[in-house]
């Protein structure tokens, strides 16, 4: 171990797990809603207001013994895109995972559109990814884009 | 053509041959319009929205091929008023009926509804988003006065901001190769996203912002929408442009002879009284036409087309 810097020793701290980091300080909590980190048993450790050269403020989450499928990250991807989930074992960080955005968005956006049926009736929303690179998202309901800014989680 | 449901949402999903072959028995109905193909089904005509209307032209379809009607005209009349799903309405529909045609205020809520509905589902509009039998009824109105849909000189006019009908017919009209000619007040241009769409799919088109003689002179078809108070942020701009769209005789002067005039009605004041008695005006039989057309796709959505 060379550098002792904060997120560092956050990091090394874990002997396996996930250690999800670069997330932008607002989104904290919308990264442990998205994976229902709120209803498991492991030992998580969240960290929020952390410097960071690139990005001025993150937010750090570390979960003990518990690793993400492709499905779950690319959940992650409409709030977060540069969200980078470091797989640890023995300590070491052994892949580091930037996400990508799925083909398709279901149950966790809202529509921005107030007259979308999505808004009205207890159903699932459903969106394409219609433009990968800007983070555009068409409502499969009623053809509404909304972008990367805009987006709202249910 | 999608065979798996045959509900009719929009028509994106149609390509050309669909859009012939479906004009095509359209045409057989006008030839024939009265039968008994529908002996036997009961079609529901669920208008959430009130549209007498489009309502009238899909049950006489309905009525002229022999099947039955039951439903709503109006929404303040049924259980949804009473805080019921959407869902659970087609759901207890869907055990009557062989066919759901249905008009929302709601954008999407036929495209749930035929996810959620066993029986197919044809959309009579859904708030802006789609009304596919109007587009269908102004691609066989072209088609049936020009003969062809391939290569017209298509003229828009009126409202392009807002105007549904006219967006899709952007969309349908592109395996046809028109020629696109925008006229509208400026708060009312077509918009970015649908001009965008036409550069993509080479679809040739030009803005004017002048309505008279001259300008139109080279048209083949001439869509005229309503020009909406309401659509105006600035009540200035609509006073000042209001009769500037509208269409009077005396400027047909200069049209080709197959020149057709189309509008979805109902019509205010932006086609003058005295075009009515001008050949060229057509939309009194553009909507005597929306019947033959509504045939087709009913037959069409139950799999009774050959
Ligand atoms: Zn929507």
């Amino acid at each position: 171990m060379g550098k002792t810097g904060k997120s560092e020793l956050l990091v090394a701290a874990l002997q396996n797990g996930t250690v999800i980091d670069h997330i932008p300080s607002d989104k904290v909590f919308d990264v442990v809603n998205l994976l229902g980190l709120t209803s498991i048993d492991n030992p998580i450790t969240i960290g929020s207001n952390l410097s960071s050269r690139k990005m001025g403020s993150k937010g750090i989450i570390k979960i003990a013994d518990r690793y993400f499928s492709e499905e779950e990250c690319s959940k992650l991807s409409v709030i977060a895109p540069n969200i980078v989930l470091n797989i640890i074992r023995d300590y070491e960080v052994i892949e580091k995972k930037m996400i990508s955005m799925p083909d398709q968005v279901r149950g966790i956006v809202k529509c921005g559109n107030p007259k979308c049926i999505t808004n009205h009736e207890p159903m699932q929303t459903v969106f394409d990814v219609v433009d990968k690179a800007n983070g555009t998202l068409r409502c499969r309901y009623c053809n509404k884009d909304i972008h990367k800014g805009d987006i709202k989680l249910l | 053509m999608d065979q798996t449901g045959r509900s009719l949402i929009s028509l994106e999903g149609l390509d050309r041959e669909d859009i012939l072959w479906l004009l095509g028995h359209a045409a057989e109905f006008e030839a024939n319009p009265n039968s008994k193909i529908l002996d036997g089904k009961i079609v529901a005509t669920l208008f959430f929205e009130p549209s007498t209307r489009t309502r009238l032209s899909f049950e006489t379809a309905v009525n002229r091929l022999g099947g039955r009607v039951i439903g709503f005209s109006d929404a303040a009349t049924t259980s949804s008023s009473k805080g019921e799903t959407l869902k659970d309405t087609i759901m207890m529909v869907s055990n009557y009926a062989d066919l759901i045609i249905m008009r929302h205020y709601l954008e999407g809520a036929a495209r749930y509804a035929s996810e959620v509905s066993p029986v197919p589902i044809i959309n009579a509009g859904d708030g802006a988003n789609q009304h596919p039998s109007q587009t269908m009824l102004d691609l066989y109105s072209m088609l049936k006065t020009q003969g062809r849909l391939d290569d017209l000189n298509i003229y828009l006019v009126g409202d392009l901001k807002y105007g549904r009908t006219v967006h899709s017919m952007l969309t349908a009209m592109r395996f046809f190769n028109p020629t696109f000619h925008f006229i509208s007040p400026d708060e009312l241009k077509m918009p970015e996203e649908y001009k965008e769409y036409c550069r993509i799919h080479g679809i040739k088109f030009e803005e004017h912002s002048r309505f008279d003689e001259e300008t139109i002179a080279d048209a083949d078809i001439l869509y005229m929408t309503r020009v909406q108070r309401e659509r105006f942020t600035d009540l200035m701009e609509y006073e000042r442009v209001k009769d500037m769209f509208i269409l009077k005789n005396d400027m047909l002067r200069s049209a080709k002879p197959n020149l057709k005039i189309l509008h979805p009605l109902p019509r205010v004041n932006e086609i003058a009284q005295d075009v009515d008695d001008n050949p060229m005006a057509y939309y009194f039989q553009q909507a005597k036409n929306g019947l033959y057309v509504r045939e087709a796709l009913i037959c069409n959505a139950l799999n009774l087309l050959k």
